[in-house]
């Protein structure tokens, strides 16, 4: 099978006297015309991505990344995981300039994330952004589990990239949790204080965890900062570290065909035998 | 003159392995031995950092951070036997109205109420709104004389006892006394089982009673 050719600016450098418009290779031994401003663009675009590759060697890896070989029948629920993946990176984007105008502290949580709606300019835009984001990633991520769960996309060789996703459901609901007490409205407060005392009903382990999310036996002074830095910073780590790994198993894996074309893959086993 | 060292791959002499450059009695390779240094110095440098900063994010289980404090709840006159009198007090004060809380306070009286086991007679019966199902405020409704929780309908009679709903003990209570001035001050909270036996406070949702008491083990500071 052949592979569709590379963009234009991986392709290999061309050496000067390749084409015909360096040096006195033009036309009836006449001077080169004097190359146009595309081509210089083009030129000097695909010398900064030679010089790159020539250091880094990205090329082949970019290359067997990006153009690597999807089975027949690959369709639109394919997309499912990119779309999760787009949905967090919008999240993180629009968090991060949420952070700029936040203030994590129980005194003024509600005055600055009110502040963000009502004054700071396309606030409420942005704003509005991460809280609708965050309910279209958590479905996001369940269809995408739903559709490799009925694809069978989990089993052998996939187990672990399947557990890789479980972590990562677990962890953005996780971000779910502990971005809803940031708002800090009667909402956020009493959801989070249920939350906390569910975490609390588990057997031994329980009443620790709860102390933990809350430092302390009460909700206290340091809580809403210890969810905001979980929210913001350990566990997008986490996320971002593991979206990694799974990235990696899905290009080293490949993907599975969708089951209406087993048939197809048998004759082909049997042929093979 | 010593033999010649005899080739045996299992050996625990690297001469004897046939290492290159092993000393006689060598037991270890140098490059096991910087291998392993480097191993060591890589997990003690990440210890350094990893169980400092562990401990920190973990501290709070270990101290108090709800400290004593007797709060003020009005003179003895405003309070009585048959209903509950609703009073704010401050769990924590440094986080506003997120550390403010209702109290509902009462005269004991002695020939209806449980005494608590284990303590003194308290003067005043005071019972945190914290349901015991997952934490919401319950009301005091004085018709039925019920306590009522809006969040899954906990319900709980006129001594904070479970009368239906998903609570798994009774509503905790805080010790009460009276000063010299004969004001009602109200301190530290604590919990109740069934049997309104007294035990250090609880997260909500918690049993205390039979075998599940043991299950939720009480603060190591309290």
């Amino acid at each position: 099978m052949k592979l569709p050719s590379p963009p234009r600016a991986l392709r290999r450098t061309p050496k000067p006297g390749d084409n015909g418009r360096n040096g006195r290779n033009g036309r009836n031994g006449a001077p080169a015309t004097k190359p146009s401003v595309r081509d210089t663009a083009v030129e000097g675009g695909a010398t900064v991505v030679g010089w790159l590759d020539e250091r880094t060697g990205a090329s082949p890896f970019l290359r067997g990344f990006l153009f690597r070989k999807i089975p027949k029948g690959t369709n639109w629920y394919y997309t499912l995981g990119s779309a999760t993946m787009f949905a967090f990176l919008s999240q993180a984007v629009t968090g991060v300039f949420l952070a700029m105008y936040y203030e994590p502290d129980p005194t003024r949580a509600y005055e600055s994330a009110s502040r963000i709606t009502n004054e700071v300019f396309l606030g409420e835009f942005v704003r509005g952004m991460h809280k609708w984001g965050s309910t279209v990633m958590i479905i996001l991520i369940f269809l995408h589990m739903g559709r490799t769960f009925v694809f069978g996309a989990y089993k052998y060789p996939r187990e672990l990239n399947w557990v890789i996703g479980v972590v990562l459901l677990v962890l953005t609901l996780a971000m779910g949790l502990t971005g809803y007490l940031l708002p800090f409205d009667q909402r956020s407060f009493w959801a989070t204080v249920v939350a906390v005392n569910i975490n609390a009903s588990g057997p031994v382990v329980g009443p620790y965890l709860a102390d933990f999310l809350r430092a302390g036996a009460e909700f206290g002074p340091t809580t809403i900062s210890r969810f905001y830095s979980l929210h913001m910073l350990a566990i997008p780590g986490l996320i971002i570290a593991l979206i990694g790994a799974h990235l990696y198993l899905v290009a080293k894996l490949g993907t599975t065909a969708p089951p209406w074309l087993k048939a197809e893959k048998k004759d082909l086993f049997r042929e093979e035998v | 003159m010593a033999d010649p060292p005899t080739y045996d791959a299992k050996s625990r002499y690297t001469e004897n392995r046939g290492v290159a450059g092993a000393f006689e009695g060598e037991t270890m390779t140098r490059r096991g031995l910087i291998t392993g240094t480097a191993l060591a110095a890589g997990g003690i440098a990440t210890m350094a950092f990893a169980l400092p900063g562990l401990g920190f994010a973990l501290g709070p289980l270990f101290e108090d951070t709800v400290p004593t404090r007797w709060q003020d709840m009005g003179p003895e006159e405003d309070f009585n036997e048959d209903t509950y009198i609703p009073r704010v007090m401050n769990i924590v004060p440094e986080v506003g109205d997120a550390g403010k809380t209702t109290v509902y306070l009462r005269k004991f009286n002695r020939q209806r109420d449980t005494v608590i086991k284990g303590q003194d007679a308290q003067p005043y019966v005071a019972i945190s709104t914290r349901c015991a199902h997952l934490g919401c405020p319950v009301r005091y409704i004085q018709a039925s004389k019920k306590f009522v929780c809006p969040c899954h309908g906990g319900v709980y009679g006129f001594q904070g006892q479970v009368e239906g709903g998903p609570p798994v003990r009774p509503l905790d209570r805080f010790y009460t006394r009276v000063s010299r001035a004969g004001r009602v001050e109200v301190g530290d909270r604590f919990s109740l089982n069934s049997e309104l036996e007294r035990f250090a406070p609880r997260d909500p949702s918690n049993h205390l009673d039979g075998l599940w008491q043991y299950l939720y083990p009480s603060r190591p500071t309290t």
